[in-house]
């Protein structure tokens, strides 16, 4: 161990160029002012100077979600904190590993509603896995050690390092290495191996078992496992929205994404099943719908790495808690196993009811009679021309639903949204981290124009850092997810959702391409199918700049299928009014 | 619903008792009664924490409180397998013509006299929730003035103890 006199900004620049970290999307402000004097000589630090701290929380989940690795955002106390706190509960609601470091008000200050003060810690303490508050230099680099290691393993999720200005310009006798304290922290990742053998004799004696994929999958790296798994059982796999690329959308045994959005494959596949194999997954509400309408003929095998996660909306006849990599590997040995014992599922009836409804109900879209432009083939065209290879970032609503319907995914972690909290905004500035992990890769926002007035200023903080990312605005003039809702269930009157003015020929304020040349980027515009295809390859010939494509689409087109809020699976329309037939193919 | 006894071993740390009744009322659960004090290493806290709620419910609530970085250790004490205490002071209207009736209630409850005015009584009594309840209903004819009591503390029979393995590990990340 050394010693070296420093300031506690020093050592917290210190502890984070020795944790790993290479990047970090911040603001600085009167409090945390202090590590902003050592980070501009750091060599090992990027810092990327945002426009907003929302844009720094989500940047480093874009970050963390291409490179496996923690992000790393940084705001001043007050304000600058509390505007960390949407990306901090989406990352929590997504597992996203990121660690938040906030300035306090120095110590003797706390508690007095000082300026710029806000218990940051307070306030996060339900949308972080842990936080910290941190008052003595001598604290700082173990804290962040120790917000690393809790960040990133189990259960990945966010952390807050709150640090008061006098720890971080005190000057005390820097030690490294430290020794983490966190004798209440022992994630499981181990699975039970007879909870395994019990999971694997299920799977042989089922005739109608599914492979319901969740993000774990994907967060644990698991996507090469999974395959083999599925191929070896020969169960249909579902992927939910957060697991999209976990299995190729190519693969024949992809029956796609269940819950209010999916296919009626997927869906139909869980609410008929007699075995879900759950891995990673956790029966969230958009995926089951009404929970006791939900599966209702299935036994529960649960594989999760969170132990709070079995059993809290469906009971778990098999608990399974561990890594999902590890559990997957597991379940392919027993498998095998009970094949070697000649033990084998015979799925061949359940296969010709599921191709059924595959045949029958494709996922699709209506083209408009105007000529004007149909947002999905607008997303379509973009997933067909940009390939698997690169990565596909949706905002919230809609467009979400159409990225995750309409294009195909072929590798794990090709697709960014904010799924657990639905966070309008997320797309532009988690793009804009993605493309700082992963810049050799072509990165594609696909946003929403409700969405895209949230966070778009961060289109100044890629022009200027050079971070040429791709945003395609789908440009329908509404709140296109609430005007959906309000078509189907509250008789069309559209009360707040149209964000062009009243009039019928009203121009959209602001012009986006404009809005692109102002912040230095370059503005493409699209409004007719034929032009589609040109327009993407245009913007993908571009690389020293950031491309906002504004597509002026369809303001009536509508995501579908669709199981209403409230309603169970089985309830699913096609269309408005539409029910399929479960007993087609039969 | 039925009532469960939690004995939560926690780090002690600034904010934990924060950290813990955010997480029951976030869940939705009712705390009927908490206790918090310093156990036999000074590290450790001990919570005691009764809730009445259905078995699923409670599986759930251990499970969140399990993921709290600051808990150590979570168990459920029965009351058949346990002792289970409160405190309870408790200021009663006692003249000489009822002072005499006070007094014997105490003998009765084996509860102790902390204080005397000439118009009151101050009483200490230790006891299960059913000796507790069963005392105040005896004491109320007379005049309850003023009532305060603790939460439960509990702890299980036998030789066995809850902290050991807990000490273990903070021994060690020490």
């Amino acid at each position: 161990m050394t010693t070296e006199q420093m300031t506690g900004a020093q050592a917290l620049v210190r502890a984070l160029e020795n944790v790993g970290v290479d990047t970090v999307f911040g603001i600085p402000g009167g409090a945390i002012l202090p590590a902003y004097d050592p980070l501009f000589d750091s060599e090992k630090l990027r810092h990327i100077l945002v426009r907003h701290e929302q844009g720094a929380g989500h940047a480093a989940q874009g970050y963390a979600m291409v490179t496996g690795k923690v992000g790393v955002c940084m705001a001043t106390s007050g304000p600058g904190a509390t505007n960390l706190v949407t990306p901090i509960s989406d990352a929590y609601m997504d597992s996203v590993p990121i660690v938040a470091i906030t300035g306090q008000v120095p110590s003797g200050a706390i508690g007095t509603d000082a300026f710029q003060e806000a218990d940051i810690a307070g306030i996060t303490m339900p949308i972080t896995k842990h936080n910290f508050l941190v008052t003595r230099p001598e604290d700082i680099a173990r804290t962040i050690v120790e917000a690393f290691h809790i960040a990133s393993t189990g259960r990945p999720g966010p952390v807050l390092v709150d640090i008061s200005k006098d720890a971080l310009q005190a000057t005390f006798g820097f030690e490294w290495p430290v020794q983490m304290r966190l004798p209440g922290y022992r994630p499981v990742t181990r699975p039970h191996s007879k909870q395994v053998r019990e999971a694997a004799r299920l799977i042989s004696e089922a005739s109608r078992p599914v492979l319901y994929v969740g993000g774990g999958v994907i967060k644990a790296g698991a996507a090469a496992e999974l395959k083999v798994l599925a191929e070896l059982t020969g169960a249909p796999v579902v992927t939910t929205l957060m697991a999209k690329g976990a299995f190729p959308d190519s693969h024949p045994q992809h029956m796609g994404m269940p819950g209010m959005h999916g296919n009626v494959g997927a869906v139909g596949a869980l609410q008929k099943a007699d075995l879900l194999v759950t891995l990673g997954a956790r029966f969230d509400d958009r995926v089951t719908g009404k929970l006791d309408g939900f599966a209702p003929h299935a036994k529960v095998v649960h594989a999760d790495i969170d132990p709070a996660e079995i059993s809290k909306n469906r009971h778990a006849d098999v608990p399974i808690v561990g890594d999902a990599r590890e559990v997957i590997a597991d379940l392919i040995v027993a498998v095998q196993a009970e094949h070697d014992a000649g033990r084998k599922g015979d799925y061949r009836d359940w296969w010709r009811q599921l191709e059924a409804w595959r045949e029958t109900y494709p996922l699709g879209y209506d083209t408009p009679a105007d000529g004007t432009l149909s947002p999905q083939y607008v997303i379509e065209r973009i997933g067909r021309l940009v390939g698997p290879e690169a990565y596909y970032v949706a905002g919230v609503g809609q467009h979400q639903m159409w990225t995750a319907q309409f294009i195909k995914y072929e590798r794990p972690g090709a697709f960014l949204n904010s799924g657990g909290a639905g966070t309008m905004g997320y797309a532009v500035p988690a793009a804009m981290g993605a493309k700082v992990g992963a810049p050799d890769t072509q990165v594609w926002a696909i946003d929403g124009d409700g969405c895209f007035q949230m966070t778009n200023q961060e289109l100044a903080t890629c022009a200027i850092e050079g971070i040429p990312v791709k945003v395609a605005v789908i440009n329908n003039g509404n709140l296109g997810m609430v005007r959906q809702w309000q078509t189907l269930f509250y008789n069309e009157r559209y009360s707040n959702t149209r964000l062009k003015g009243a009039a019928a020929d009203a121009q959209y304020i602001p012009d986006f391409v404009k809005l692109a040349d102002a912040y230095g980027c370059v503005g493409l515009r699209c409004d007719r199918p034929e032009d589609v295809d040109a327009v993407i390859a245009k913007a993908m010939e571009i690389n020293d700049a950031p491309v906002v494509i504004d597509f002026v689409v369809h303001q009536d087109a509508m995501v579908w299928p669709m199981v209403a809020a409230g309603t169970a699976n089985d309830d699913i329309k096609i269309a408005r009014d539409m029910a399929p037939d479960w007993e087609n193919g039969d | 619903m039925s009532q469960h006894t939690l004995s939560v071993l926690v780090e002690n740390t600034p904010g934990i008792l924060a950290r813990v009744a955010a997480l029951f009322s976030r869940r939705g659960f009712n705390i009927e009664s908490l206790a918090v004090g310093t156990t036999e290493h000074p590290d450790i806290s001990r919570m005691t924490i009764v809730v009445n709620v259905e078995e699923l419910p409670l599986e759930q609530v251990t499970k969140q409180l399990n993921k709290l970085i600051n808990v150590l250790k979570i168990v459920e004490l029965d009351t058949a397998t346990s002792v289970q205490r409160q405190l309870l002071l408790v200021k009663v209207r006692a003249d000489a013509e009822t002072r005499s009736q006070v007094l014997e209630t105490v003998q009765l409850f084996r509860a102790k006299v902390v204080d005397v005015a000439p118009d009151a009584v101050t009483i200490e009594v230790t006891g299960s929730r059913d000796k507790l309840d069963a005392f105040i209903r005896v004491l109320e004819p007379f005049g309850i003035k003023e009532l305060v009591q603790s939460g439960m503390v509990a702890i299980g029979r036998g030789a066995r103890s809850i902290t050991d393995r807990s000490l273990r590990a903070i021994d060690r990340s020490a």
